[in-house]
């Protein structure tokens, strides 16, 4: 008798960790997915390219329905599952049907924030987070000529930047004194922002949007202080929130998301497991794609009845995916008094790096313009490698250093 | 097709303006004006060869710095004159104060780099027309106990051994002489010699370990001063095993047993003269022996013997030696004091020292003055010998002298307690600079400037150390309004109602002149002077121009050997033993300064840099000045390797690099001469310098000042790079600076105490950069201290500036050679800012071989890969098989590692 696995999500967490269940035993599982969008899987952090216009959508397509099909798995697409009955192991989705299950994965990702000014249901105002998103910003784009993005983080940059690769003009709005002010510093996110306006991006940074305005339409996005951009398409990309209410609805302990242990199992239910933005372990949430291929590698091994893998948390590291802009940043960038900075500076050649150290260890990393370098400190830095012999040479790249660690 | 010979040019064939080995160079202009130097196959003197300096040369003959035009320094800045007007102030100047105070209220101190001709001039115009003898010269520094050495033994200032004799010696002794290193292509002459003939002997007696030590047969590394218990010592020994030429000794010389009673009674056994000495007895008995033994024997002596408050004694219990045992006057044997400079020599021929009067005439003796004073149909002649150097300045800062015309020297750089000097000339009420560069420390405190011909500009002859006598000749165009030195005092003398003595249009004239001189009254068999130019008189222009390499005396019946027919110049004609009573150096050490100084050159500089810091080649060996010490030494001063230390004496103070070259013993530092005020903050070792003179030759005691070392803490370290000469800003913010000619760049190291202020704002004012958009670069590591930046301007490097609170600085040579780039690649300008080309690509290190520019790391490579010896080396990379000098480096190099691959 085969286990019965039900995935509640279709998104790329979702499907890597049945793929990692797969790679680990093969045919001992009944799979069903549930999906919301009405698509296999296909890979999200792509879907700015796809706005760019630099791919299409079936490049970034990476599951069709046929690899569901050829590794018996049941896939139900636009047809969430709307509950979760734990005391008699079913499932039920959006059209009433059943299913039931030995082990649970809950992978519904996150959902975008809107911030709800008035005006933020009117036509035109949308958030950028899937394939439908992607679609409704390129049509606007081919009629109407005013983007306003709100969000200078990763996400709206992206997306702005898709937007005037599309033609429009766009004012990307912030509310913060500079750009991704979660992953640059003060100096990078200048590089950024005057690379970005020599683009033809506009900025308004620390302006706090107070209303969208419009009839029958966006037309115009007005401040606090009373000074309005106009607007036919405005994208809402102030951050993302874990999609938790079904899970809360079913019982389980919530506190920012779903809370698991190193296992990847709900700590409510030893039945169900949750991978993905929706997950919070130890405190952590994460958005970005590396905590989740660990997630589910993790998940995957104990779905399998092996337990061998524990996660202990990820160190991310970010790349802002703007084509001829190169950024990575990772860790804790910031330092404080107890830690110390390496800089280097390069303003012709547009570029900018960073490490700091704490105690000879690299603690964070900030690189703009020449980012080849960023997964080796990423490296050193998970490894937390003392480097107190490579210290003055360290920014200037592993090519400079290895001769010194022969 | 291009007519090869009209690219060509025409060589023009001059001498050597460096050390007093006189080299013969080969100088060609192209069409477009660019100058090569390489060496003149038809000079006997290095047929064909050039050291690393001589190589250099035609770097060195470039207008950079050049005084152009005669000024006076009016509230502090140069006012340009005419010549005219120019000479007119020197003459009333001078004039208004022998007129007011006296002849000898004036001086003039002159050098060794004046050609014979200046000379001359300048020694006739004083001596004869002034009527003082306070003339005096660098050459006072140099080789002036030589001189009295040879007039106390010889009657005459004869050197009585040629570079011929050098090669057919069996034992050559080199004394207080680091020839490697200032006599290169003379020392070269030796080891080819040594090659062969491998009986041949080398000895070296110096308290250091030099590139000469490491190729002698033997070295004695003598305590530092005790040279006469040495000398006194192996006279006594050759007495007692019975090597003394009676015969000679009875039949050509005089004051003999006195001279050996002393020895006997003040090192009459070499037990106590080793420890006399600080020397290992075996090593010692060896030297006794081999000179024992050795029929022709040589010892050549330089600065080690001659920069003594003994320094006539030590030349004349090295003459002693050679008396007694008649090794003089035969090939291949004498006493041989190896000169500094260029025209050390002519000076000493034509007169110019203050106790001399001319044409090797005697300033003591009456009929020698009227002699000369009719010759010079002169109004007067001075009969009083005139102030040595030293005293020559400090009459200065005592006011006795009032005005003085310094000439092609920089006294304020290389007398000793030079800050007295500053001083001296601060307070002095006429002091006017004849000199080739407008700024030295020393024009710095002139009145009027007059601006001196360069090497290749002006006319006339030098003698080298074996009494060769070779044209200097110009092959350039005078820069600015520079005039010969002859001129400029002629033309004083001609406002003072002279012209009809002083009516020189041309070299020839002059030398002429010198040379009627030297045979006046050298007929008479009772009293001749060697030194002889009869045959000279009369040349005539062309023949002038066209003189070859000669050597004299030049004179019918005279002989090329001196001495050979056992004739001496005292009046009774006999060589003279002169008794020495060893003395220990005058300045003692104690507890408070318990080191002694010992100071020399390097092998490619020369003086105090006015022309060798010009080139970018020539800065590559060594390339800031430094001491030298023995790490047990300097341990106990606190101080470490390539870290600052504080050098001090009675006197002043230097801040110099900490070297621990291994050469040192315990005891001595070492601190190399070049380093003016121009090139360094504070590195003119002058000021460190004892004033303690020999009480004969007044030579100062540069080899031996008691001095101590301790750390010069600073905050940073750093060096920069510039493609501007404008450093103002750049040393302002360093509290130690030295300045390095570069290959398109000028180098600064510096070091600093302040660490207050961030790096990228101070070092945009240092390297001079306002403009906010400038393609500038940095790097910091704030809590490290470290600091590098770049500079750019049209992707070309104009400076950079690497900062570290250590002196773990990156390679220079790499940053350097980014200079030459038109426009830097993406990786140099990676590597600018670490210092380092991008990996794998080759850093050659440090050049250890200037003339192909081969690097340390190369040569060590090759020696890793299997090369043995130097010829191997030189075989591969062609290191060391020009000039030659670097070779005892090469060998080092293969010792060193052959031992590190034996330990690991």
């Amino acid at each position: 008798m085969k286990q019965r696995l039900v995935v509640i999500g279709n998104g790329m967490s979702a499907i890597r960790t049945v793929e990692e269940l797969l790679k680990l035993d093969g045919d001992q599982h009944q799979i069903t997915v549930f999906g919301a969008e009405p698509h296999g899987n296909y890979n999200r952090i792509l879907l700015s390219p796809v706005l760019a216009g630099e791919k299409r959508f079936e490049d970034i397509v990476t599951h069709d329905r046929a690899w569901y099909a050829k590794h018996g798995i049941l896939l139900y697409t636009g047809n969430p599952v709307v509950a979760i009955d734990r005391a008699r192991r079913v499932v039920t989705a959006l059209d009433g049907l059943q299913v039931p299950y030995d082990r649970l994965l809950i992978a519904t990702g996150s959902k975008p924030f809107i911030i709800p000014v008035p005006g933020h249901q009117l036509p035109g105002v949308i958030a950028f987070r899937d394939i439908h998103d992607v679609e409704a910003m390129l049509d606007a784009a081919r009629s109407h000529r005013h983007a306003v993005v709100i969000g200078g983080g990763l996400l709206g940059l992206e997306a702005a930047n898709g937007l005037l690769r599309q033609g429009m003009t766009v004012t990307v709005v912030h509310v913060m004194d500079r750009l991704m002010e979660r992953q640059l510093d003060q100096s990078a996110a200048k590089l950024l922002k005057a690379a970005l306006e020599q683009r033809g991006m506009r900025f308004l940074l620390e302006a706090d949007t107070a209303e969208i305005i419009g009839d029958g339409r966006a037309t115009a996005v007005r401040f606090n202080d009373g000074s309005e951009v106009a607007a036919d398409l405005v994208v809402m990309a102030v951050g993302i929130r874990p999609n938790v209410d079904l899970a809360r609805a079913a019982g389980l302990h919530v506190e920012r998301a779903i809370v698991v242990d190193d296992n990847l199992q709900t700590v409510t239910d030893p039945r169900v497991y949750a991978v993905g933005e929706c997950v919070q372990h130890r405190k952590h949430v994460y958005g970005l794609v590396a905590p989740l291929w660990e997630q589910a590698r993790v998940c995957a091994a104990h779905l399998a009845g092996f337990g061998h893998r524990r996660y202990g948390g990820s160190v991310t590291a970010t790349r802002l995916k703007v084509t001829g802009i190169d950024l990575y940043s990772a860790g804790d960038f910031i330092g404080g008094t107890d830690s110390e900075d390496l800089v280097l500076r390069d303003r012709a050649r547009g570029v900018y790096k960073r490490l700091v150290l704490r105690g000879n260890r690299i603690i964070g990393v900030v690189l703009y313009g020449d980012v080849a370098d960023g997964p080796w400190y990423f490296e050193l830095m998970q490894q937390r490698r003392d480097i107190g012999g490579l210290r003055q040479r360290l920014l200037f790249g592993r090519a400079y250093c290895e001769p010194a660690l022969a | 097709m291009i007519d090869a010979r009209l690219s060509e040019p025409q060589a023009i064939a001059s001498t050597c303006p460096y050390c007093g080995t006189g080299c013969g160079v080969l100088a060609r202009t192209n069409t477009s004006g660019v100058v090569t130097v390489a060496g003149d196959p038809q000079h006997p003197t290095n047929l064909g060869r050039l050291c690393v300096k001589g190589a250099a040369l035609a770097e060195t003959v470039v207008p950079t710095g050049r005084l152009r035009f005669p000024a006076r320094r009016v509230a502090g800045a140069l006012q340009r004159l005419s010549w005219s007007d120019a000479l007119d102030a020197v003459a009333d100047g001078f004039r208004r104060i022998v007129d007011q105070h006296g002849p000898d209220a004036v001086a003039w101190y002159v050098s060794g780099q004046l050609l014979t001709e200046d000379y001359y001039v300048a020694n006739k115009l004083v001596k004869g027309f002034v009527g003082t003898a306070n003339i005096d010269t660098n050459s006072r520094l140099c080789m002036s106990s030589a001189v009295a050495g040879h007039k106390r033994a010889f009657g005459e200032d004869i050197v009585p051994v040629s570079y011929d004799d050098l090669e057919q010696a069996e034992l050559v002794v080199l004394v207080g002489s680091n020839t490697a290193w200032c006599h290169p292509i003379l020392f070269q002459r030796l080891l080819a010699a040594r090659e062969r003939n491998p009986a041949m002997k080398l000895v070296v007696i110096d308290p250091r370990r030099t590139a000469t030590s490491e190729m002698a047969d033997l070295h004695l590394p003598i305590r530092p001063g005790s040279d006469v218990w040495l000398f006194n010592g192996l006279l006594s020994y050759l007495h007692q095993h019975g090597v003394i030429d009676t015969a000679f000794v009875d039949a050509h010389t005089s004051g003999f047993a006195r001279a050996q009673a002393i020895a006997d009674n003040t090192a009459g056994d070499l037990r106590s003269v080793a420890a006399a000495c600080k020397l290992d007895l075996g090593a010692l008995t060896a030297f006794c022996q081999l000179f024992a033994r050795s029929e022709r024997v040589i010892t050549a002596f330089s600065m080690g013997v001659n920069q003594s408050s003994s320094g006539t004694d030590k030349v004349n219990a090295i003459i002693n030696c050679h008396l007694a045992t008649g090794r003089i006057g035969k090939p291949g044997a004498g006493p041989f004091s190896i000169t500094g400079q260029p025209n050390a020599m002519g000076g000493r021929e034509v007169g110019g020292l203050s106790n001399m009067l001319a044409a090797h005439l005697d300033l003591d003796q009456p009929d020698h003055r009227a002699r000369v004073q009719d010759f010079w149909q002169a109004p007067r002649i001075a009969d009083q010998p005139g102030l040595k150097a030293v005293d020559l300045f400090d009459a200065i800062d005592a006011g006795r002298v009032k005005a003085v015309w310094i000439m092609a020297t920089n006294p304020v750089v290389s007398l000793p307690d030079a800050d007295k000097v500053k001083r001296a000339l601060a307070k002095c009420e006429l002091v006017v600079v004849s000199d080739v560069m407008a700024d030295t420390d020393t024009t710095a405190f002139a009145h009027l400037l007059l601006p001196a011909q360069g090497w290749g500009e002006k006319d006339g002859t030098v003698t080298n150390s074996e009494r060769c006598i070779s044209r200097q000749r110009a092959f350039l165009p005078a820069i600015g309004e520079a005039r010969p030195d002859w001129w400029a005092l002629s033309e004083v003398a001609r406002r003072w109602g002279f012209g009809a003595q002083f009516p020189y249009t041309s070299a020839h004239e002059i030398f002429d002149e010198h040379a009627r001189l030297t045979a006046s009254g050298n007929a008479d068999a009772e009293a001749p002077r060697y030194l002889n130019l009869s045959g000279l008189v009369g040349l005539g222009a062309s023949a002038y121009d066209a003189l070859m390499p000669t050597r004299w005396p030049v004179a019918v019946d005279a002989s090329p050997t001196p001495f050979a027919d056992g004739r001496y110049y005292t009046p009774d004609r006999r060589a003279r033993f002169v008794p020495t009573a060893p003395q220990a150096p005058a300045g003692r050490v104690d507890d408070d300064y318990p080191l002694v100084l010992n100071t020399g050159r390097v092998r490619d500089h020369w003086h105090t840099m006015t022309r060798t810091g010009l080139s970018a080649r020539l800065a590559t060996h060594v390339a800031e000045p430094f001491v030298d010490l023995h790490p047990q030494d300097a341990l106990l001063c606190g101080v470490r390797e390539q870290e600052l230390a504080r050098v001090s004496s009675r006197h002043g103070d230097c801040v110099l690099r900490v070297r621990l070259s291994g050469e040192m013993p315990r005891g001595s530092v070492f601190v190399p001469i070049h380093w003016s005020d121009r090139f360094a903050s504070d590195a003119r070792v002058g000021a460190l310098v004892n004033p303690l003179v020999d009480p004969l030759s007044g030579e100062p005691e540069f080899k031996h000042t008691p001095v101590k070392v301790e750390p010069f803490a600073v905050a940073w370290h750093g060096f920069a790079l510039s493609r501007s000469d404008d450093a103002a800003e750049l040393v302002a913010d360093a509290a130690w600076w030295t300045r390095i000619a570069g290959d398109g760049c000028s180098r600064h190291e510096l070091a600093g105490r302040r660490s207050d202020g961030d790096w990228p704002t101070r070092a945009r004012a240092m390297l001079g950069v306002s403009a906010a958009d400038a393609d500038w670069l940095e790097y910091e590591d704030v809590a490290a201290g470290v600091f590098r930046a770049a500079h750019l301007v049209d992707g070309r490097l104009q400076a950079c500036l690497h900062v570290s609170p250590r002196p773990d600085l990156p390679s220079r040579a790499w940053l350097s050679s980014l200079f030459g780039k038109a426009q830097l690649e993406p990786a140099d300008r990676i590597g600018l800012l670490i210092g380092e080309p991008p990996a794998r690509s080759e850093d050659a290190g440090a050049t250890v071989c200037a003339c192909f520019g081969v690097g340390r790391k190369t040569i060590e490579a090759a020696i890793r890969a299997g090369a043995e010896t130097p010829a191997e080396l030189g075989k591969q990379l062609s290191c060391g098989t020009n000039c030659g000098s670097c070779v005892p480096e090469l060998k080092g190099l293969i010792a060193e590692i052959r031992a590190r691959q034996r330990v690991t």
